[in-house]
């Protein structure tokens, strides 16, 4: 059941929306906000699309083996960030060695962490939502 | 002053929803209500001047575990079954249960006259290890927000522990209804009839 206002309407939203979610990843050093946050802001635009235009067409954009992948990626990120701080030298997760100074290597680690926190939650949260929802459809 | 204005409001629309939550049985309405829980105690934590806190709580709580718990509802009732009480009256007498709150409640308002006051620099959460991150986060990561300083760099383990929960999650969903629907639910999916709708 086609509805023309929803479809408009989230239309315009959802691009917004990606876009505060990608601020809120690249913006938690200076602003409230993080990977935990911004993961979950970009996979609510993703279930509004499913919820508007039908989960077939939202798994047609990020389908269900992609999230899994990235689901793990994000976790391999983070984890992979501390075994490049131990291979460099320093403790694991200390993000100081990553770079020439200490300030651009935090800013360097807390930037790649941040990212796979994002990743593996928005991953998660469409994982779980597709999940539930698909068993609704069948 | 304002801030007191602030907060006995936000802290009685608290109470009223959470009455309203036990008083429904009509599930969509109670999941829409948690909702406004959630958003409610968002903005608590924004007269805290906890935005972080503030952010997920109305990220996570308002937004995706409305959305997560109605899709939920879709697979099962609408309508919560009646209540214990109602199904077999006078068998169920109020007083111990009632009881056990009261003492608990007092036992926790007696707890609260210990407690430090609100922002109170001399306590023992702020006297630990606080003072070390307030003072040196910003030299030593040169990240202005000190809560992303603490949660991602000086907190990482407890972050990346925080994020195989989340995977775990994931997985555990995927494991449990992921895979090909057994033949045995289809009897199910009968019984649910029109709720699709």
């Amino acid at each position: 059941m086609p509805n023309l206002i929803l479809h408009v309407v989230s239309k315009f939203l959802i691009p917004l929306i990606i876009i505060f979610a990608l601020y809120v990843q690249f913006h938690g050093d200076f602003g409230p906000g993080g990977g935990f946050q911004a993961g979950v802001i970009f996979s609510a635009a993703i279930i509004l699309y499913a919820m508007v235009f039908g989960l077939d067409a939202a798994e047609k954009i990020i389908p269900p083996y992609l999230l899994r992948i990235l689901a793990s990626l994000g976790v391999v990120i983070y984890a992979g960030v501390g075994v490049a701080s131990l291979l460099l030298g320093g403790n694991y997760l200390d993000y100081s060695v990553l770079a020439s100074t200490q300030i651009a290597g935090q800013h360097l680690g807390i930037l790649l962490v941040e990212l796979g926190v994002g990743i593996t939650v928005s991953a998660v949260m469409l994982i779980i939502y597709f999940t539930f929802a698909g068993r609704g459809r069948e | 002053m304002i801030d007191i204005i602030v907060d006995v409001t936000l802290l009685a629309f608290l109470a009223i929803t959470a009455v309203a939550i036990l008083r429904m049985t009509n599930l969509f309405a109670i999941v829409m209500l948690y909702g406004i829980f959630s958003l409610l105690s968002a903005g608590l934590f924004v007269v805290m001047d906890a935005s972080d806190v503030a952010f997920t709580e109305a990220a996570v709580g308002a937004g995706i575990s409305t959305v997560l718990m109605l899709a939920t509802l879709a697979l099962i009732k609408n309508h919560q079954k009646p209540s214990y009480k109602e199904a077999t009256p006078r068998a169920h007498r109020p007083w111990l249960p009632l009881a056990v709150v009261a003492i608990t409640g007092a036992a926790l308002i007696y707890g609260t006259w210990d407690i430090p006051g609100f922002g109170d620099p001399n306590a023992p959460a702020q006297t630990h290890v606080a003072r070390y991150y307030i003072e040196n986060a910003v030299p030593e990561t040169g990240v202005p927000n000190i809560v992303t300083a603490v949660l991602a760099s000086y907190r990482g383990f407890d972050t990346l522990g925080e994020v195989a929960v989340v995977f775990t999650a994931g997985v555990a969903v995927l494991l449990l209804i992921g895979g090909r629907r057994p033949r045995s639910t289809v009897k199910q999916k009968d019984e649910r009839g029109q709720d699709d709708a």
